[in-house]
């Protein structure tokens, strides 16, 4: 593999070799030394497009613990303000000498064109409502840990699924990984077609609440309410919020996960992040080790230890 | 100075026969078996079919504003390769044609390239949706469709008025491009299945169906000529059949992308696939296809759209909507069309010739008509069995950004005659 652009190109048994390998990354960063030079001499470049922390920190960590050299390219702060297209930006850093492209978009497929202009290998960061492989790639892992097993969760994904890429790279991945996933909000927020998807859609939430393995809450934005599609933040929490209230009615065991940047109070209680339930901290330590087995996979030389 | 067109089958409107055409000053002056003209250019057209030349009603040729996309000499000359000896020309230019001094500027630049470009209209001024353009100053120098191509005219009144006094200009028609501007805000493909997997916003088929309604009975309580451009769903399909059969004044056109690609094109993310209205679903294009065979659909129309490839290179929701298509679209739709039986060739030249040249009024101009003598020799001769392979560096075009790259593509354009002068010989263009 070449590039990790979109979970759809990838089958279970793929998706559980990267796990696999990002179990064994995560044991290297329990190490005393957290390093390994498995990506000594090799060049990886951070291209985004769009705001992003912890998706962006979380890559360059990972490429800084397997010895790669790094280099970031915000739009913000470049020759795209002057101007400079997609195509002559990329162009450009790839003459510099790269392996590997980690993109991230507010444009679908821009990683996919990408990927088509240059030699090295493209990693999706996220590229606009389409797609985030690496997110769902370590919301998977951080619930295998602490499931031991994904195959047959119940998985509800509540909010604004239309507009969201890790609802689109989670829906794949869990679903290959043999979980069933639902998702659950208001007509709005859901996609416009779900034809095909391997979901099911319900918009009452307190209906299957009890059912649910595992309560994965998206971000709402406030920019939704200009667009006609919710009437307030106040009546979105109201029906879908994971209050206090509705987490005391899950399964004893059940789980909670987002995958940030949250809203607390606006999607989900702060007690409830706070909580027991939540894997939202596992989900963020994990994302470095995921990343790593990613970077390795695409461009080390060799097999994974 | 006369050309021969010689050992041809001539099908026009009237039907189809054998014959040599001499053409003689600009003007048909012999149709017949074994004619013979001391002088003459001969042009060969055995076993080809010779028809009248064929007509775009909807074509961007991005003059005045952008010549770095296309020009109307390079525009021109691409049509006259693919067969075309009239087109109009879009007026979503900068400036907008809305104004008699750039449209006569235009209109004369147009009369001495390539194939005749002819130019739409403005309903609006400054394409703004709110006031009139002055529709009988330009109508004055010859302009019969006016449209705010690229904007839907979305005020209801608007478009009321507009089809309301044009309905005192005879031959002048208020073409709309019938998409919902609310709907579609922010989208960039067709609003479906495969949107929703790419998760790129969409443009709903309801966006053109609610407009299409609304326009129809306006055209119906004003009695105004309505046409709809580029038609691409089988909503909208269903209400023009319906109104025709009221006796409304309405026509379509839907161009050979609409009738042949989908949505899932969508999934490559290449912006060569982008447009407004957007490449639709299945159902919409088989819809699209049966318009076009019971007639409820007139004439085919590419809406060539060229974008230089620095615009176009862009990811799929930054780039601009557009394809080219006159020099594929008479392949294409004998490909998609008459190849398989779905239509004659006859059919698809009416749709791509004589039925466009009436919506427009470029038959009282000599295109369209009959293969007859005393008429102008606006004519193209076609290989209607010929294969072969879009390439799209070979584009008489500016641009490159055509769909079609890679297909392959039966009937081909051998000559194309315009008043009476070869434009196009042996496939190369000789203006």
């Amino acid at each position: 593999m070449k590039h990790l652009l979109s979970v759809e190109d990838l089958d279970r048994d793929r998706i559980v070799e990267l796990l696999d390998g990002s179990e064994y990354m995560s044991d290297v960063l329990g190490r005393e030394i957290p390093k390994v030079p498995a990506l000594r001499g090799k060049t990886i470049v951070s291209l985004f497009y769009e705001d992003s922390t912890r998706t962006r920190l979380s890559f360059e960590t990972a490429a800084k613990r397997l010895g790669a050299d790094t280099m970031t390219f915000t739009a913000g702060s470049s020759s795209v303000k002057k101007g400079e297209s997609l195509l002559d930006t990329v162009k450009t850093i790839e003459s510099m000498g790269i392996d590997a492209m980690v993109v991230r978009h507010s444009a679908a497929g821009a990683p996919h064109r990408v990927a088509r202009w240059i030699d090295a290998s493209v990693i999706n960061a996220g590229d606009g409502r389409h797609e985030h492989p690496t997110q769902a790639l370590l919301d998977a892992f951080t619930l295998r840990r602490r499931r031991g097993d994904v195959t047959g969760a119940r998985i509800g994904i509540v909010g604004d699924v239309r507009n969201s890429r890790v609802a689109r790279s989670g829906i794949q991945c869990w679903s290959r990984l043999g979980a069933q996933v639902t998702l659950i909000g208001p007509p709005t927020l859901m996609p416009e077609r779900v034809d095909g998807w391997p979901v099911e859609v319900t918009s009452d939430l307190d209906d299957i609440l009890s059912e649910l393995d595992v309560v994965y809450v998206l971000r709402v934005q406030q920019e939704r309410i200009g667009r006609a599609l919710l009437p307030s933040l106040r009546e979105y929490y109201a029906r879908w919020g994971l209050s206090v209230d509705r987490a005391e009615r899950l399964k004893p065991d059940a789980l909670v996960m987002h995958p940030g940047p949250m809203i607390r109070g606006s999607e989900i209680a702060t007690e409830v992040v706070d909580g027991p339930r939540s894997l939202v901290r596992d989900q963020v330590a994990n994302g470095v080790a995921v990343r790593m087995a990613v970077l390795w996979d695409l461009i080390g030389s060799g097999g994974m230890a | 100075m006369s050309v021969l067109i010689r050992g041809g089958r001539v099908i026009d409107e009237t039907g189809e026969r054998d014959a040599d055409v001499l053409v003689r000053d600009g003007v048909i002056a012999e149709v017949g078996p074994g004619l013979d003209a001391a002088g003459a250019t001969v042009l060969d057209a055995d076993g080809a079919v010779v028809a009248p030349g064929l007509v775009d009603i909807q074509v961007h040729f991005r003059e005045p504003g952008r010549e770095d996309a296309e020009t109307l000499e390079t525009g021109a000359r691409a049509a006259a390769l693919g067969g075309f000896t009239a087109v109009v020309a879009m007026p979503n230019t900068t400036p907008p044609l809305d104004d008699a001094k750039v449209v006569g500027s235009v209109l004369e630049h147009g009369r001495r390239t390539a194939c005749l470009v002819t130019v739409a209209g403005c309903i609006t001024r400054g394409r703004e949706g709110r006031e009139l353009a002055p529709l009988g100053e330009l109508y004055d120098l010859g302009v019969r469709i006016f449209t705010d191509d690229g904007d839907c005219v979305a005020d209801a009144n608007v478009m009321r008025r507009a089809l309301e006094y044009s309905s005192a200009l005879p031959g002048a028609v208020i073409a709309q491009h019938a998409e919902d501007p609310a709907m579609v805000a922010g989208g960039h493909m067709h609003e479906g299945e495969w949107s929703a997997r790419l998760g790129i916003p969409g443009r709903p088929a309801a966006a053109e169906v609610t407009i299409v309604a609304r326009d129809l009975e306006l055209a119906r309580i004003t009695g105004g000529r309505y046409h709809v451009l580029h038609m691409s769903t089988a909503g909208a399909t269903a209400l023009v059949r319906a109104a025709k059969a009221e006796g409304v004044r309405v026509t379509a056109e839907a161009s050979p992308q609409h009738f042949t690609l989908t949505d899932a094109e969508c999934a490559s993310f290449d912006p060569v696939f982008k447009m407004n209205p957007p490449l639709r679903s299945d159902a919409d294009v088989e819809a699209i296809v049966a318009g076009l065979v019971d007639g409820t659909i007139d004439a085919i129309a590419t809406d060539h759209a060229p974008h230089t490839p620095a615009t176009k290179e862009l990811p799929f929701e930054e780039a601009p909507p557009g394809m080219l298509g006159v020099e594929t679209a008479l392949a294409v739709s004998i490909t998609r069309l008459s190849d398989p039986g779905t239509l004659t060739l006859a059919d698809v030249l009416a749709r791509l010739s004589w039925q466009p040249a009436r919506i427009a009024g470029l038959d009282a101009l000599g295109h369209g008509l009959p293969v007859a003598v005393g008429n102008p020799a606006n004519l193209c001769v076609i290989d209607p069995a010929e294969t072969w392979v879009v390439e799209a560096d070979r584009s008489a075009s500016k641009s490159r950004n055509t769909p079609w790259a890679g297909w392959k593509l039966t009937g081909r354009v051998r000559h194309t005659v315009l008043r009476g002068q070869p434009v196009v010989i042996n496939r190369e263009a000789h203006a």
